[in-house]
């Protein structure tokens, strides 16, 4: 077992579970997920908002199983290795917010970090200016890091409080097998679904499920992280996380290469914008919204999996965020960005730069 | 006696900053980290590493671990 859990802490064991991902993610695409959308954790979570009723843009409802399984997968990982610790207390309202803006801002650009990788690994151009974006914003928050920008300290808990967002996943999941998906009806028991549009591509409950599972419990492993992939170049030289997201992409290639997925351009991109600033645009604020949170979207469904109140509430604030995001016209869609998506960028901006500079390290 | 920075509770990445800010401080000697993760115990010696000190001893402390870093 110690072997095993060495090895995901090395080199070869990141860039693995990188390769992993990245061949299951255009294989989900494949087996009926959206255009580069085998996994995209903003996107999904997305999805599950409408799925229950959060927001109504009926294109876009269905109860992720991906998401579900990345916690559960995690869960089982944290506890098989003996790494299930509660924590919580880190200024949850904070992290609420900023799972809110990661999320508007995901979706102005269309998609998280790990949907840019795999944009760019189908040929979709416009994620250029995304990667290029979420760098900007991953740097601007080392910048408040290095000022000593921090969210204090977390606090050991109670075990029922590390168990929350799984719970809350387990529930999801439950839901869906109580209110399955009835061909040609939009919604089945209190779950929507979307009959068009991305909504409506999934892979089989199962297989996006099994999928799901074996991804939290390799990520939780490996402490796979997009945004830190990138914070850890900038501040400290460090390529170790950065491993992870080379194989992920270049795996992601070959796959959708092998797949006939591949298709380079900027037009026509399924599920995309070219809008170039605010592909930009909105992915500086979700870079710099995951930074100030300390991982990216699929990092903290990972930590939730193994205890972290804290990364549970940022999750939550995603999906509230995704709610907004479609209720109020700041979600971008293939037509290009909401009529409302540029204030919210800013308005995001804004907060983050609030808090980055008044949230400046308190005493040890 | 070791110096002792205390990691526990911080988000990602602070338990490496402040690590390296006291190895910046000190150069040399010995210094004890405290942190509550295995996240963390894995960022801090993997970055002590990469500068050159050695990882003398990892106790299991609290929730955490109670990490030893060297160099001479």
């Amino acid at each position: 077992m110690s072997t095993l859990r060495d090895f995901f802490a090395t080199k070869w064991g990141i860039i693995s579970v990188g390769v992993f991902i990245g061949i299951f993610a255009p294989l989900l695409q494949k087996w009926g997920n959206p255009g580069n959308m085998g996994v995209c954790v903003a996107c999904f979570e997305r999805d599950i908002a409408g799925a229950v009723g959060l927001h109504r843009a009926d294109v876009v409802q269905y109860m992720r199983p991906e998401i579900i399984g990345f916690v559960l997968g995690a869960l089982i990982a944290a506890y098989v290795f003996k790494e299930f610790r509660p924590r919580s207390g880190s200024d949850p309202i904070v992290r609420f917010l900023l799972g809110v803006f990661a999320m508007v801002g995901a979706l102005v650009f269309l998609g998280c970090p790990w949907r840019a990788l795999l944009r760019l690994a189908g040929g979709d151009g416009n994620a250029i200016f995304g990667m290029l974006g979420l760098i900007a914003g991953i740097w601007i928050g080392t910048r408040f890091l290095k000022s000593g920008y921090s969210l204090g300290r977390t606090q050991t808990t109670y075990t029922a409080v590390g168990w929350m967002l799984p719970l809350v996943m387990l529930g999801f999941l439950v839901l869906m097998f109580m209110h399955p998906l009835v061909q040609g009806q939009d919604k089945s028991g209190i779950l929507f679904y979307s009959l068009k549009g991305p909504g409506s591509m999934h892979a089989p409950l199962i297989v996006s499920l099994s999928v799901g599972l074996g991804i939290g419990f390799l990520a939780q492993r490996s402490r796979f992280c997009t945004m830190g992939a990138f914070r850890d170049l900038i501040l400290f030289r460090q390529m170790h996380l950065f491993l992870g997201i080379i194989g992920l992409a270049v795996a992601a290639f070959v796959t959708n290469l092998l797949l006939g997925q591949f298709k380079a351009g900027f037009e026509n991109q399924p599920v995309a914008h070219t809008m170039s600033l605010w592909n930009f645009g909105g992915m500086v604020l979700a870079g710099l919204s995951f930074t100030l949170a300390g991982g990216c979207p699929g990092r903290q469904l990972f930590l939730a999996g193994e205890g972290d109140g804290d990364a549970s509430v940022f999750v939550l604030g995603m999906i509230f965020g995704a709610a907004f995001a479609h209720n109020f016209g700041l979600a971008s869609s293939p037509k290009g960005i909401g009529p409302n998506g540029i204030s919210a960028v800013i308005i995001g901006l804004l907060f983050c730069f609030l808090i980055g500079f008044t949230m400046r390290k308190r005493s040890a | 006696m070791s110096n002792i920075v205390d990691a526990r509770g911080l988000s990602c990445p602070q338990p490496v900053m402040i690590t390296l800010a006291e190895i910046s401080k000190i150069n040399k000697g010995q210094l004890v980290i405290l942190v509550d993760t295995d996240t963390s115990r894995e960022n801090v010696t993997r970055a002590a590493k990469t500068l050159g000190w050695q990882v003398s001893d990892i106790q299991p402390e609290d929730v955490g671990y109670r990490i030893t870093i060297s160099k001479d």
